[in-house]
């Protein structure tokens, strides 16, 4: 309390510090004015009078200075006394101060600008209350190796009674949905949801309420919540929207709520977290299977919150408990084969997981630049010791302490380091329009991503730890000259220097390894990628378009105009044959969206029972099952390799066939011929009220594989079914031929729409850029660690330019003492760029070792290149010797034409 | 530098408020002068020290200061003694006493005094 009060005091003070000094002065002055004049009336002369008084009085300065040390802070004083002297330095030198700027405002405006996508995805992932207590919970049948399977309505019943979460609740994936009833039928992406699921998030309707947690209509009950997006866009904000009707599907659904602006919903893919409309379902009545253990909800998933302060595993233990009782109690809807289990998977994990390596590693390559960017500056610094080694040695010879003058060249650091984060992120916050549209969609809430107050205390964290972490090692060594040495010299304190030189090489030597290290790991991306782009993914996306529609799907199969395949062929067959006859189009199918490759965003695989294997279906391994029209594998060169595909023949009354690809015949027919064979999949709920036992399907056809997944793995099991035995409603037509993007989805629109008005066509895309989207994480990734690399490479050229040149001024009077004395000037050539050859070996030899470390850690980032890839180490060490060399050439020419008799009469 | 001038400051206040309150309103001059009388030979201040004292106990509110006119019609800055600063010296008075009292027993003490 009390220092407390001496230190406002002193504040105080430092603040009217100018008027006590004044003060005191005047009150000294006045005191010997006094004292003189009684030494003159005691007699004295005049100067005599004066000389007794003063000695009378002590050393006016030094009280003075006692005074002021005891009255004021001297640490902020001297900070100040500091700052103004740095400034002033930095000016007199602004093409040092300028280049020492930028380089670190590109290193912490480039840091700042990563660790800004990473604050936004991987440090806030989940923008709801307590996002720690949220899990997913998936349902898996190991034994016939199959992941998340789905929950079945009594499973989540259990769950609900467990005592383990707060609340469950299931929730689709996101789907189709058309809006009609208005001037064109619009597609919306939707969730089905059970009512408790915004409880589940914490979340909350800006206006009206969302569902009543504890409804129980076991099907819809019609009820909707829109987003604010949606309420903005389409019902012009609207305040009276409460109450009304939507058309959705043909069924009416009351809007009982609008979510706030920022509420945004949880998923896996961009498409799901933009949801704009989520309905209200119990999933055991109509349209939804009756509630059965054994029927699984396949592509729903169940989002919960853990009672609080119950961490993951402790769940997971009290679950697995569970579920050994569940299996005991019912082991016919258990068999012991599939080994059922439940697993508990944090919800963040599964929104981030799957770029959280990536972000990792532009994070890490974003770290090695700013690190290059301060070595290369401590680096300037240490150069400008040696014009500034008198000065010091000078100071120190007057008597300034050694932590002063620590103190003082710190200083000096900071602001520049400082001022160079303040660049930086007035550089960021000036583009971030422009670099927000480099960042892809398919990341994780890319549209949270803000330079906002914590972004700006991160560069400034960054700035301030650089600048002390580089700024004292310099401030070390340059406060360590040898005074006599350096005085005695006349010209720049060279000698004293040994340390500084030394630091120099080992900063170069440093930053041309971490260079290294960036580029290979930039190289080893870019094969990747290219590699990916190569890869021959078993379809031909030229000159495809793919067009979506959707067809309703009303509650009541009864009103479903699109039931049976039957009824659904007439649309189907008149849609394509519609879309032949526009400009362009060579040829047309349809599909389902599982048959769009690369551009579905959910998989929902079906079990797969086969003929004389498995009698049930929750013992049968799990499979996609894309529906597709008979032109599909011609249209997408999917090449047959045996028996037949689909032809026009084959209808919802024949026998029902299906043709699979070489994966799914390796995988379930291992050894045999799969043709003949027949297998039942589970029915889509819709048709479980058409028929009620599915009948037996027969395998006619294998293709080759094709990489409809993921180009970067390979092939995984398919088995194809025809639209005209099978009925979708996430349609895609597929048109090939000399199509024009832009006017395409409006013809294909014109044609739907005349056959059926109330049919919505969204997302025309040409398979190319399906492809290339898909591949887009990656690019963004790639793209950045290749502009990165560049910049380390520029950095250490600059680096090793500048210490060459430095040895070069250096030894200027050795140099001319040399050619004076007849050496040629090609061997003084040669001298300087073994130097710089020599630096640039030590750098790749480290670099190189490093590199390894690095390319190892990012194996899984890779594609269809070895972490120790040859060439790629290769060719990244020859330019860099590249780069060092003729980084060193120009200081080397200018060795060799120096004048030695100019050179020596300066000196 | 912080040891010695802390006894000394101490005791150098006692004296400057006592001055003032049985001189009342002085001068600097005037107040190290009077120091000077009163202490003789006997204690050699460093007259310049007196005058960062005064700007800290008038910053302490003890003392007071206002322009004035010497008596050889200079002009002076006059200090005076503040209601606080005559508590202070009062409760310096004491503690002084107490403390020169506790002292001067100790030094009449002798070894067969004790028991």
């Amino acid at each position: 309390m009390r220092s407390l009060r001496r230190f406002l005091i002193r504040l105080s003070n430092f603040a009217t510090r100018q008027s006590a000094d004044q003060r005191l002065q005047e009150e000294i002055a006045e005191h010997l004015a006094f004292q003189t004049e009684e030494n003159l009336r005691a007699g004295m002369s005049p100067t005599e009078a004066r000389r007794q008084a003063a000695l009378k009085l002590g050393a006016a300065q030094a009280i003075r200075e006692d005074h002021h040390a005891e009255q004021s802070l001297p640490f902020i004083e001297n900070l100040l006394f500091d700052l103004r002297y740095a400034v002033r330095m930095l000016l007199k030198s602004p093409g040092f101060s300028f280049i020492a700027v930028a380089t670190m405002a590109l290193g912490v405006g480039a840091t700042t600008a990563i660790y800004s996508v990473i604050d936004a995805t991987l440090l806030n992932p989940l923008p709801y209350p307590n996002p720690d207590e949220l899990v997913r919970v998936e349902d898996d049948l190991p034994g016939v190796g199959a992941q998340g399977v789905g929950i079945s309505v009594p499973e989540w019943r259990d769950l609900e009674s467990s005592g383990i979460f707060q609340s469950a609740s299931i929730t689709g994936t996101g789907a189709n949905v058309n809006l009609t009833g208005r001037a064109q039928p619009l597609r919306l992406s939707f969730k089905q949801v059970t009512p408790n699921y915004f409880a589940v998030l914490g979340a909350d309707a800006q206006l009206g309420r969302t569902f009543d947690p504890h409804d129980g209509t076991p099907g819809y009950n019609l009820e909707v919540v829109i987003s604010d997006g949606l309420w903005r866009r389409e019902f012009g904000a609207d305040p009276r929207i409460l109450g009304k009707t939507l058309r959705l599907d043909n069924d009416g659904y009351r809007v009982v709520g609008v979510m706030p602006r920022g509420f945004r919903d949880q998923g896996s893919t961009s498409e799901e977290r933009s949801t704009e409309l989520w309905l209200g379902a119990g999933f055991a009545g109509l349209p939804f299977p009756p509630p059965q253990r054994d029927t699984r909800l396949g592509s729903r998933v169940v989002i919960a919150r853990l009672k609080p302060g119950l961490s993951i595993a402790a769940a997971q233990g009290h679950l697995d408990v569970l579920v050994a009782s569940l299996k005991k109690q019912y082991p016919a809807e258990y068999p012991a084969q599939t080994a059922w289990t439940v697993r508990l998977i944090p919800l963040s994990e599964t929104i981030v997981g799957s770029v959280r390596q990536s972000l990792f590693l532009l994070f890490g390559a974003v770290g090695l630049v700013l690190l290059i960017s301060c070595v290369n500056v401590a680096n300037l610094l240490l150069a400008k010791a040696s014009a500034r080694g008198r000065e010091i040695a000078v100071r120190q010879a007057l008597g300034a302490q050694r932590t002063r003058l620590i103190r003082q060249l710190l200083t000096e650091s900071l602001l520049l380091f400082l001022l160079g984060g303040i660049a930086g992120f007035a550089l960021l916050f000036c583009t971030q329009h422009f670099l927000l549209r480099l960042v892809p969609e398919s990341l994780p809430s890319s549209s949270d991503i803000s330079i906002n107050w914590g972004v700006l205390a991160f560069a400034l964290a960054v700035s301030v730890a650089a600048g002390t972490v580089f700024g004292l090692a310099p401030a070390w060594l340059m406060s360590r000259v040898d005074l006599v040495g350096t005085l005695r010299q006349e010209g720049r304190g060279s000698s004293g220097s040994q340390g500084r030189a030394r630091a120099r090489q080992i900063l170069v030597i440093s930053e041309l390894a971490l260079s290294l290290v960036l580029m290979v790991a930039a190289g080893l991306l870019l094969r990747s990628f290219w590699d990916l782009f190569q890869v021959q993914p078993g379809f031909n996306p030229d000159r495809v378009m793919a067009i979506q529609t959707w067809l309703p799907g009303p509650n009541d199969p009864g009103a479903d105009i699109y039931r049976t395949a039957t009824q659904e062929s007439v649309l189907v067959r008149e849609i394509l044959r519609r879309s032949r006859t526009l400009p362009g189009v060579e040829n047309a199918a349809v599909g389902d969206e599982a048959a769009l490759p690369l551009g579905h965003s959910h998989r929902s695989p079906l079990p797969l029972i086969r003929e004389g294997i498995e009698t049930m279906e929750n013992q049968a391994p799990v499979i996609d099952s894309p529906i597709v029209s008979p032109e599909y594998f011609h249209l997408l060169g999917m090449p047959l390799e045996r028996g037949r595909l689909f032809s026009e023949q084959d209808l919802e009354d024949t026998p029902q066939v299906a043709v699979i690809n070489r994966a799914a015949a390796r995988t379930y027919w291992p050894n045999q011929d799969p043709l003949g064979k027949r297998v039942r999949l589970r029915l889509d709920s819709r048709e479980l009220f058409s028929s009620p036992k599915p009948a037996w399907t027969m395998i006619v056809g294998v293709i080759a594989d094709a990489r409809t997944e993921s180009l970067a793995n390979a092939a995984i099991p398919q088995i194809y079914r025809s639209v005209y035995q099978h009925p979708a409603k996430d349609l895609a037509i597929f048109l090939s031929g000399q199509l024009d993007p832009s006017a395409i989805s409006a013809r294909v629109r014109e044609q739907v729409q005349s056959i059926d008005a109330e049919l919505p066509v969204f997302h025309a895309e040409t398979l190319d850029d399906v492809l290339s989207s898909s591949l887009s994480v990656r690019r963004f990734s790639m793209e950045i660690v290749a502009f990165f690399a560049g910049t380390a490479l520029l950095l250490a050229g600059l680096g090793i330019y500048g210490t060459i040149s430095y040895v070069v001024n250096e030894q200027r009077r050795e140099l001319a003492i040399r050619l004076a004395l007849g050496a040629q000037r090609s061997t003084i050539l040669n001298m300087v760029l073994r130097r710089g050859l020599g630096l640039a070996a030590a750098g790749a030899g480290l670099g190189v070792a490093g590199a390894l470390i690095v390319s190892h850690l990012m194996a899984g980032l890779l594609y269809g290149v070895s972490p120790n890839d040859l060439p790629t180490f290769a060719g990244v060490t020859l330019v860099l010797a590249t780069v060092a060399l003729a980084a060193s050439y120009i200081p080397a020419l200018r060795a060799m034409l120096l004048d030695p008799i100019t050179t020596l009469h300066s000196e | 530098m912080k040891e010695k001038p802390d006894v000394l400051q101490g005791t150098l206040a006692l004296m400057v408020l006592k001055t003032l309150d049985v001189m009342g309103p002085q001068h600097g001059w005037g107040i190290a002068r009077r120091i000077e009388q009163i202490s003789g030979d006997l204690l050699a201040v460093n007259q310049g020290t007196l005058y960062p004292l005064l700007l800290k106990l008038e910053h302490e509110g003890s003392i007071a200061s206002e322009w004035g006119a010497s008596e050889n019609n200079r002009r002076a800055r006059f200090y005076r003694l503040t209601g606080a600063g005559r508590k202070q010296l009062q409760a310096e008075t004491h503690d002084w006493e107490q403390t020169a009292a506790i002292i001067a027993r100790f030094f009449k003490v002798k070894a067969e005094d004790l028991p």
